[in-house]
């Protein structure tokens, strides 16, 4: 689960990393205050998206006053912000950061993240702040610097003075740093987080290290102990369909395409999306309903498959081992009845009771095309999305 | 011949008396598995569908002589029993659990460190040895005794694979899912140097998917020091960035884990690489008549 950058801060803070002053606003009005409350000086107007590149989209506006503020926040909300994250279609923002303007020394790079090579968590940082980490570690990668940390341990003083002085830093600047990487291990173990970044990892003229942005990803599968953190998922950021499916369990991604897929399993369903696009067509989704699917699971992913209109055929692609087949075609064929479904459907199946599934569906009445290998319903739904676009 | 599980494991289930744990139970003594008993913290003394049931594995270990563990349990206890099994001197534990947070995961693997014990998983359909025996959930009627082993991160693309396989009468001789969490204990490699080490495993299949860079260490391994025909696979060419595909390891970030990355790098390790996942047993067959 990813959050908004003022609430990663916010967390930050309460373990001891150390924040510029700010307000969250979700308004112009509101925005004013909050330069108001901020002294009445230079703050940094910055639009909370759940992707990075806002600077360079226009999310972040340096300004000189609450009225300006008032305007660069006007402009802000509501609007569409394009980002090299976001795609295309952008993300609508809807909330502000209003933050002190603050006078800066060096701009660095601080991540912390599980490296599944070393199987350990690994703490990076780098002298080269407010870029994309991808490209200094492609371009320049002895200008990152790691500290492979040992979870049973936790990250040791001497591992962080190490990445410190690597920085460069001096002094109690240094000191400071140290403490703030120790503080955001602990902050990344106690919120199960499975990505922080602090990128610039700042120090002002005064020597004082800060983190200027933050963004902090959570391992869905440990947000069942954590109330506190699911409080702060935004379902604004989030595909409504998306949305609609994670209520039945349903794993479902909306992609670009035509062609609708139903599977069971994440590596079956990626690879049937990845057939489909062989065979000449484009998947509409990702759909895993998962290895236990009854009917009612069946039937909800068909309605949300049929919400998007962009669906011109369907491909069903189920390999049974707990799941049987005959429960598969009994869940489709209900959902394609109760539900009137309009667009070709292609099913493929195979594995636990294939005969009597195959049975039940050539009983029901209903126009099914079968296929009998992964490759034959590839080529026939692609021709049946084609000749149902033409229609 | 097989790996890692054969007619002479002896399998425990941990979470035995749980519904999957009971079911799976039951399936893999109707292939002809020796499951010896179960475990469930507070049903010790127990019996459930005529097996043992013990508080700890310790004590199912000292009752019925068991070796390997299938482990069940829900996943805030699963980093929790794979310990336990480890402790309890198992040289085997297969973790099906989804869903094990991975710091809880972190800690479970740096325990396992200096344990002689080998854990698959967690996130696995388990393993199957082709008309011996089975851990996990992979359905045994699909497979057929044969020539091929067969690594994935995957559940039913694996049984894909297999059907295809067994249509071909190529057979299998283990298949072994792996999972696909950030975190697994048994990698690519590993079940390499296992088949590698098997004679009755002529060639072997390798199921890759997006993220991480697992797949482009096993073909940095396959290119040095293993001889016997690979054919690949990797799923998730279509899936776009920046999204996790079902599997928690499955997402391409920071334009890094794409399939295509995968395929290259195993291409050139001299893996037989298929673009379409209904060409794997086919491919299998044409790498066997050219070895």
């Amino acid at each position: 689960m990813k959050i908004h950058e003022y609430q990663g801060k916010a967390i930050l803070a309460k373990y001891g990393v150390a924040i510029p002053k700010g307000t969250v606003a979700y308004s112009a009005d509101e925005a004013r205050a909050a330069a108001v409350a901020l002294g009445g000086g230079t703050v940094v107007v910055k639009a909370q998206i759940h992707a990075g590149g806002r600077g360079k989209g226009g999310g972040v506006k340096v300004v000189k006053s609450p009225d300006d503020a008032f305007d660069a926040a006007k402009k802000m909300i509501g609007a569409t912000l394009v980002t090299y994250q976001t795609g295309p279609a952008g993300r609508v923002v809807s909330r502000l950061l209003v933050e002190e303007g603050l006078q800066l020394a060096r701009e660095m790079y601080l991540g912390l993240v599980i490296d599944r090579s070393t199987q350990r968590p690994v703490l990076m940082v780098s002298p080269d702040g407010g870029v994309e980490i991808e490209k200094v570690a492609a371009e320049t990668p002895d200008r990152i610097f790691k500290a492979f940390i040992n979870p049973a341990l936790g990250l040791q003083g001497f591992e962080a003075r190490r990445l410190t002085f690597a920085l460069g830093l001096t002094g109690e600047t240094a000191n400071r740093t140290v403490k703030m990487m120790m503080a955001v291990y602990q902050a990344f173990v106690a919120t199960d987080a499975s990505l922080i970044e602090v990128n610039p990892l700042v120090v002002t003229t005064a020597g004082v290290p800060l983190a200027l942005d933050a963004k902090m990803t959570f391992d869905d599968n440990a947000l069942y102990r954590h109330a506190d953190l699911r409080e702060l998922r935004d379902l604004g950021e989030e595909d409504p369909l998306e949305i609609e499916a994670s209520k039945f369990s349903l794993n479902y991604i909306k992609l670009d395409g035509t062609i609708g897929c139903m599977v069971n399993g994440a590596g079956l369903a990626m690879a049937t999306m990845d057939i489909i696009k062989l065979a000449g067509g484009e998947p509409a989704n990702f759909l895993d309903v998962g290895g236990g699917a009854n009917a009612e699971q069946i039937k909800n992913a068909f309605r949300i498959l049929m919400i998007d209109a962009n669906v011109k055929a369907v491909l069903i692609n189920i390999f049974g081992g707990i799941l049987r087949c005959d429960v598969l075609a009994q869940g489709v064929i209900a959902a394609v009845k109760d539900l009137g479904v309009r667009v070709p459907i292609v099913i493929r199946m195979e594995g636990t009771n294939v005969e009597l599934g195959k049975k039940l569906l050539k009983e029901s009445g209903l126009n099914f095309a079968t296929a009998d290998s992964m490759d034959e319903a590839a080529r026939t739904v692609v021709k049946q999305a084609m000749v149902s676009v033409n229609v | 011949m097989s790996v890692l599980i054969d007619g002479k494991t002896r399998l425990i289930v941990q979470g035995l008396t749980g519904r999957e744990g009971t079911f799976h139970a039951l399936q893999a003594k109707a292939y002809g598995t020796n499951v010896v008993g179960g475990v469930t913290p507070g049903k010790g003394g127990t019996t459930h569908e005529g097996w043992p049931v013990f508080n700890t594995v310790a004590d199912a270990v000292s009752a019925t002589g068991a070796d390997a563990s299938v482990i069940f349990v829900p996943p805030p206890g699963g980093a929790d029993a794979i310990m336990e099994a480890a402790d309890a001197g198992l040289a085997l534990a297969v973790c099906i659990t989804e869903g094990i947070p991975t710091i809880d995961m972190l800690r479970a693997i740096a325990f396992l460190k200096d344990k002689p014990m080998r854990l698959i998983g967690p996130n696995c359909p388990g393993l199957i040895s082709a008309g011996r025996a089975k851990a996990g959930i992979i359905p045994g009627h699909i497979c057929r005794e044969g020539r091929v082993g067969i690594v994935s991160k995957s559940g039913t693309l694996t049984y894909e694979a297999i059907h295809q396989l067994t249509a071909l009468g190529l057979g299998q001789t283990t298949c072994i899912g792996i999972g696909g969490d950030p975190l697994i204990g048994t990698s690519f490699i590993d079940a390499l140097t296992l088949f590698g080490k098997d004679p009755e495993t002529e060639a072997v299949v390798l199921i890759g998917e997006i993220g991480g860079s697992a797949e482009e260490e096993a073909a940095a391994f396959i290119k040095a020091s293993f001889r016997k025909p690979v054919v690949g696979f990797i799923a998730g060419q279509t899936a776009p960035p920046g999204r996790r595909m079902g599997h928690a390891g499955a997402i391409i970030s920071g334009g890094t884990g794409t399939a295509a990355e995968k395929m290259q790098a195993l291409t050139t390790a001299g893996v037989h690489v298929v673009k379409s996942p209904a060409d794997i047993g086919r491919a299998v067959a044409t790498a066997l008549k050219a070895a």
